[in-house]
């Protein structure tokens, strides 16, 4: 019969219409700005840097390696590695980024320099309403702005956090230990001259 | 063929002859449909020329969406690359993500852990299902249906894409799978969350065949329309479901057998006549085939490594060669062509993307119909234009 097919289509959007009234599974829709949906635990925005203790400048994990920004598809990372030197998270003295700038508008979050990455420093954020009206300065975040607390990593990224956190307190672990074998052994070799503690190797 | 033309490749577009001749006493009418068309799924442009209705020529001009994606993957490590493939085809991220693995995989000689070609094989099937469900809903769009095919599509093009966003951390540009493996391991939650919604897909397949397969209206406008024939598919190389829907039995997934596709049950579905509703049909029944390939895949899926332990993330230099990974991508056969000198970076990168050549055979499949059918055969043809122009 001619509309046969038509008229059972318009029966399957009718079960719809009338569904959406009574069930949550046929209504698909939130109403945005009031009404949020979760993000999922792994979702990826922008990259973030970490750091460790209350002081974004003094805890910053990022020792301007420069891994990422060789890295990086897109080049948006750019870096000035420090003179000095300042300790990590295991005492080592090392250099720090005086200038850690992210052009989130060539960023594409493909989250290579997060894989990259041998200290734990930067991560992937989940904020995603980052709308500006200055389209130059507002995009290129510098690293005040993208400094983020361990405590925030671990509220947006809890699983990977937990990971994470356990892998540098196993290697700050493995340093200790060797740093005091080190003392250990340089204690009993009392005849030779004494030394200090060697420094502890971590990274290159 | 580039965006801007010389003068000369413009004035022969235009002033070829006719390729069937017109039947009417009026002038041609030539037009230039898009690039900014509403019909042509992106910037393309279709250089027509109509006799009243009936197009008697036709010209695809492609280009406006040029990224350079082969230069700059020669000029980038390569790993820099994978993410710039998820770009190519922005549907479909997953599926382009293997192929230029599977390519690299090659070059290299890596093996890739059981449990990650299972995964990959979950991953390529849930692309396939959104791909085509969404493709047929853009058909539809096209037909009239402004909006309700599309939106039960797009419904359950959600579900799947909240499971790529659940497991790669974004639901279009994934970038997750690896030379020799994949990025993270899928976890129990997210198989059983992926096990629920494949359980839903069947019935999903049903409502959207008792809504539009027996539809007279989508019967009429497609049944006999854009008949492309077995002969012609084959001659311009076609692949995916445009040549299987011309009744050509050509599966990658069958003739290669890369992955573990040798493990799994399923039919390739072919089309009889070559036209716009068989190609429809094609579609519809892959995603049936594509739900038991999921069925049987998350059911031995094996515990085990996901990464070949031999693999690393920075000083990835394969030794010279050359290779070439293709895979059944949704949309067709989808190539790698990589040729290594040994240093970081390819030395030749070249991506063999099944929509721009479907689309070379446009103006044979729309010759003789009317402009309104133009609109319908272009969509059936199923292309993503970042592909298309790369």
């Amino acid at each position: 019969m001619l509309g046969e097919g038509i008229l059972k289509g318009m029966a399957e959007t009718a079960k719809n219409f009338a569904g959406s009234f009574v069930s949550a599974e046929r209504l698909t829709t939130v109403e945005y700005p009031e009404q949020r949906i979760p993000t999922a635990e792994n979702a990826r925005v922008f990259p973030i840097l970490l750091y460790d203790g209350g002081d974004w400048e003094a805890g910053l994990r990022c020792v301007a390696c420069q891994i990422c920004e060789k890295e990086c598809p897109p080049k948006c990372i750019y870096i000035e590695k420090s003179k000095d030197k300042k300790p990590d998270y295991v005492g080592k003295a090392q250099f720090y980024p005086t200038r850690f700038d992210i052009d989130i508008s060539v960023c594409m979050s493909c989250q290579i320099c997060v894989e990259v990455c041998p200290f734990e420093a930067i991560k992937m954020d989940t904020q995603f309403e980052l709308a500006t009206d200055d389209r130059f300065g507002g995009l290129l975040l510098d690293r005040h702005e993208l400094a983020k607390s361990n405590e925030y990593y671990h509220s947006i990224h809890p699983t990977e956090a937990t990971e994470v956190d356990a892998r540098l307190a196993e290697e700050k672990a493995k340093v200790e230990a060797k740093a005091k074998a080190a003392a250990e052994a340089a204690a009993a070799k009392a005849a030779a001259p004494p030394t200090a503690p060697k420094p502890a190797e971590g990274g290159d | 063929m580039s965006a801007v033309e010389t003068k000369s490749e413009r004035e022969e577009g235009w002033n070829r002859p006719p390729v069937i001749e017109p039947g009417g006493e009026g002038e041609l009418l030539e037009v230039a449909m898009g690039p900014h068309h509403p019909s042509t799924h992106g910037v393309f442009r279709m250089d027509v020329a109509l006799d009243g209705e009936r197009v008697i020529r036709l010209k695809p001009v492609f280009g406006y969406l040029h990224r350079n994606h082969e230069k700059i993957a020669e000029g980038a490590a390569y790993l820099a690359s994978m993410p710039y493939t998820d770009r190519l085809d922005y549907f479909c991220s997953l599926t382009n993500n293997w192929a230029y693995a599977l390519a690299v995989e090659k070059l290299v000689g890596q093996e890739v852990p059981e449990r990650a070609e299972y995964i990959r094989v979950i991953l390529a099937e849930l692309t396939r299902i959104q791909n085509h469900a969404s493709t047929i809903g853009f058909l539809l769009q096209e037909m009239g249906a402004s909006g309700t095919p599309l939106m039960y599509a797009f419904r359950e093009r959600e579900k799947i894409l909240d499971l790529f966003e659940s497991l790669t951390g974004s639901r279009m540009m994934c970038n997750y799978m690896r030379f020799g493996g994949c990025r993270v391991d899928v976890s129990v939650s997210w198989l059983d969350a992926t096990r629920k919604v494949v359980s839903g897909l069947p019935a999903f397949a049903d409502e959207f065949e008792a809504l539009l397969s027996s539809n007279e209206i989508l019967m009429a406008r497609c049944q006999g329309i854009g008949v492309l024939k077995p002969e012609l598919a084959v001659n311009a190389s076609v692949s995916g479901p445009m040549l299987r829907g011309s009744g050509v039995n050509y599966d990658i997934r069958k003739v290669d057998r890369y992955g573990v596709y040798d493990r799994f049950k399923f039919r390739v579905p072919l089309g009889d006549h070559g036209d716009i509703y068989d190609r429809y049909m094609v579609r519809v029944l892959e995603m049936r085939e594509s739900i038991r390939i999921l069925e049987q895949a998350l059911k031995d899926i094996p515990p085990g490594p996901i990464m070949d332990p031999k693999s690393k993330i920075r000083g990835f230099r394969p030794k010279p060669g050359e290779a070439y990974g293709r895979i059944e991508a949704p949309k067709g056969e989808l190539g790698f062509y990589l040729i290594s000198d040994g240093g970081p970076n390819p030395y030749r990168y070249r991506v063999r993307p099944p929509s721009l050549i479907n689309l070379t055979v446009l103006e044979d499949m729309c010759l003789g119909h009317n402009v309104a059918d133009v609109v319908l055969i272009f969509g059936s043809v199923d292309i993503v234009l970042g592909e298309v122009d790369r």
